[in-house]
């Protein structure tokens, strides 16, 4: 009780003592880094040769560390003691033990026996750091010419953890050449088709978010953009947003995962053109669980309004279905088989429909052992579509059969065949045949070239030669199988 | 008679009926990898189903998001993963299709087995593309290192446990014997090993580098000019020049790259290809997490005898 009324200002004037010990140190330590220099500068005469120079700056930088290696062993030293002191209140330091300790330094000083303190002064002690702070090493160059030396430490946040919670950017630059004659459908010679950036991230525990923004010659437009519940109950996977529809295949890949340069000819005329069956609505799929196939069901809803529908009040709603089946028939090879259904309104009148019925079939052959030299894909699509104009329904019929080959690491080969009649007059008919060579530099890029021969309703064939580049940027989700 | 008959079929069907959901109720584990199943099924015994989706003879980095996986994720109580982004490329369109809210990441059944193990080839510095297809967060075929498999069956056993407290003792005791047997094949490997500590070897792809660490072996260069970049003739003829300048008669193929390179690289050195298994089931001798090191190891050993290198 009574010792605990002098023992804080002891410790005050201890703190004191080694404060005042500190600084004449410092300063003993600055007017002996000047002296040094100033003689080796009297013994070495001006103007310096570069040697000396070059000797005079490492003086000057060994006795820079020497200094600072003191002063930061004596500065952890006083927090160090000054901790002690705090956390001791009413513990007894004597004032004979702080005058010793002044007079003595740098001997150890009793609290802290296991202080290698004697090293201190040659300038080689670990002081005891609170925590190690990060360093970088100072840039080559900035060494000597009166900059940092040694490592600096880091502030803030030096990795990549700053931008954890950023979502995946890629951005995806599809590039389309065409060379040729093609009078009814012509494409630029030269043409960024599209720079599709998407940006891709976990929302919350429940759901995740997908953009896939667009910008084509024809402006900047929200490709996809949506939120996937992927943990419902019942089994249920759920999208809300603008989506590419389910239907079939070709619709609901993005052009850079296709494998040709353009879409094929009935999903132009029979799905609403380039652009596909791409609107704003509610996607709800279900597994089929059964021991035999894997079998999803897939309900959808949009607004009505897109290349393929038109809806003229809220009511005229675009539906769309698919039933999709997938069989492991080796553990190289397999089969995926869907059955598609879109109905809604559309542009001929006001009451006029038009629904759309697909069947799709797909082939694969990847050997496992060889799965980055080999593959082959095989696929149909086989669509109807009954458009309601205003002078009666007309009914079309549009295929394609496609195949691709993966005959080296980096090369690939396709063929591809359209036929398609157009949907508002069954009677024209375009078609005609693609082959195409792909090679992949890397994952990220690909260089393919088309020869497509088609031969237009109006009786005018065209023959050319598509190129494109598509290249990868940043980091790109994985896509859908 | 006839009554007995359909009590006793009533009551085989009762039976039948307890021990399928007997069955049903046992932890029902997916690995990404056939090392991560063998190692969870060396911990949980026959308390759980363990299924790989990846086979050990095909690329981890290269499986394909298949449907039918996405019914095996459906079913899976606990997803084990590689991580270290191995498999960026497939895992997470499949998960996303799961509809299962147990192995989401982050969520209770989502298990990334590196997270205690030790992790070669962190890089530091800025990273691109253009060093091909690095893994940012470092070397993901860290199974290769024996010490890494017992830190996966340690944390598996936790893991297991957590998920299916009843069953702990078993797990418990399961992981010990696991590594018990392990420490003992340890020391079998290493001293097969000791006498050619230090050797050079060449590799494919940086599938070794756990493997290297663990047992002495250096690696001096790679087949592939960069990680996922198919070999070129320029980086081919470096390669063939550095391993007579070395003397390095090895070169280390995965089982699922092509050995033409590899075999013409032999052939200017007089070297040996040696097809090693990274993964269990890579070749049918490698049937468990201890046998594919048995395997790899004896191969390793016949080539370096048979090549004359040291």
């Amino acid at each position: 009780m009574v010792s605990c009324v002098p023992a804080p200002r002891r410790g005050a004037a201890f703190i004191k003592l080694l404060r005042a010990w500190c600084c004449f140190l410092i300063a003993l330590g600055v007017l002996s880094a000047g002296p040094v220099t100033a003689q080796t500068a009297v013994q070495q005469p001006p103007p310096p040769s570069p040697a000396s120079a070059a000797e005079l700056r490492e003086e000057l930088q060994r006795l820079r560390q020497e200094f600072e290696s003191i002063r930061d062993a004596y500065g952890a030293r006083l927090a160090a003691l000054e901790s002690r002191l705090g956390q001791q209140t009413g513990a007894v330091t004597p004032p004979a033990v702080a005058a010793e300790a002044a007079a003595a330094l740098p001997a150890p000083v009793p609290p802290l026996p296991a202080e290698p303190a004697p090293a201190a002064v040659a300038g080689q002690a670990q002081a005891p750091a609170p925590a190690p702070a990060p360093e970088v090493a100072v840039p080559a160059g900035a060494a000597g010419a009166g900059g940092p030396a040694g490592a600096l430490p880091v502030y803030g946040n030096a990795n990549a953890m700053s931008k954890i919670f950023n979502p995946d950017i890629a951005v995806i630059g599809n590039f389309v050449g065409a060379a040729g004659r093609n009078t009814i459908d012509p494409l630029p010679a030269l043409q960024l088709e599209e720079a599709e950036l998407s940006l891709q991230a976990v929302v919350d525990p429940y759901a995740r978010a997908d953009f896939f923004l667009a910008a084509s010659p024809e402006g900047l437009e929200v490709e996809e953009g949506f939120v996937t519940f992927p943990t419902l109950p019942g089994g249920l996977l759920a999208k809300v947003g603008k989506l590419k529809a389910q239907f079939g295949k070709a619709n609901t890949l993005h052009s850079h995962v296709m494998p040709w340069v353009d879409q094929p000819i009935v999903i132009r005329n029979l799905l609403g053109g380039d652009e596909g069956l791409n609107d704003s609505g509610i996607s709800v799929s279900r597994l089929i669980l059964n021991p035999v196939i894997f079998l999803e069901a897939t309900g959808e809803i949009y607004q009505g309004q897109n290349d393929l529908f038109a809806s003229h009040s809220r009511s005229d709603l675009t539906y769309v279905g698919r039933l999709r089946g997938y069989r492991d028939v080796t553990e190289g090879t397999n089969i995926d088989l869907g059955t598609s259904f879109a109905y809604g309104h559309n542009d001929a009148g006001d009451d006029t429909t038009t629904r759309v019925a697909g069947i799709d079939a797909t082939v694969r052959y990847r050997p496992l052992r060889r799965a980055i030299y080999r593959r082959f894909i095989g696929r149909t699509e086989l669509l109807w579509s009954r458009r309601g104009e205003t002078t009666g329904d007309v009914g079309s019929f549009g295929t394609y059969g496609s195949a691709e080959y993966q005959f080296a690491r980096r090369w690939f080969a396709g063929a591809r065949y359209d036929w398609s009649e157009r949907a508002y007059d069954s009677s024209l008919v375009d078609k005609g045949p693609s082959v195409l060579l792909t090679y992949w530099p890397s994952e990220f890029s690909q260089i393919r070239g088309q020869y497509r021969r088609t031969r237009y309703a109006e009786g005018v064939n065209s023959n050319e030669l598509l190129f494109q580049f598509l290249f990868s940027i940043g980091a790109h989700g994985a896509h859908a199988f | 008679m006839k009554r007995s008959s359909v009590i006793t079929s009533a009551l085989a069907g009762a039976a039948l009926l307890i021990t399928v959901g007997a069955a049903e109720a046992a932890l029902n584990v997916v690995t990404t990898t056939s090392d991560l199943a063998s190692i969870v099924s060396e911990v949980g015994g026959d308390k759980i189903a363990v299924e790989s989706l990846a086979r050990g003879y095909q690329d981890p980095h290269f499986v394909e998001a298949k449907p039918s996986f996405v019914l095996k994720l459906n079913k899976a109580d606990l997803l084990v993963v590689v991580g270290r982004d191995l498999e960026i490329g497939w895992l997470p369109a499949l998960i996303n299709q799961a509809r299962n809210a147990r192995i989401q990441p982050g969520a209770d059944g989502y298990f990334d087995a590196s997270l205690t193990a030790k992790i070669l080839d962190l890089p530091t510095g800025q990273l691109t593309r253009a060093m091909g297809d690095v893994h940012p967060l470092g070397n993901p075929h860290y199974w290769l290192d024996p010490e890494n498999g017992r830190a996966i069956a340690k944390a598996v056993q936790a893991k297991l446990s957590q998920k299916d407290p009843a069953n702990a003792p078993y797990y418990a005791q399961r992981a010990a014997d696991f590594d018990r047997r392990l420490s003992e094949a340890q020391q079998r490997w290493k001293s097969m090993m000791a006498p050619y500590k230090g050797i050079k070897v060449v590799t494919y792809h940086r599938s070794w580098a756990n493997f290297a660490d663990a047992f002495g072996i250096d690696v001096i260069g790679y087949v592939e000019p960069k990680p996922g970049i198919p070999p070129t003739p320029q980086h081919t003829l470096d390669v063939i020049q550095a391993m007579r300048a070395q003397g390095i008669k090895l070169i280390i193929v995965e089982p699922y790259f092509d050995s033409k390179t590899p075999n013409s690289i032999a052939s200017q050195t007089g070297g040996n290809v040696l097809v090693l298994p990274p993964s269990v089931g890579g070749v049918p001798a490698a049937s468990d997490y201890l046998k594919l090191f048995d395997t790899n190891i004896s191969l390793l050993v016949g080539a370096i005898k048979s090549a004359g290198a040291r």
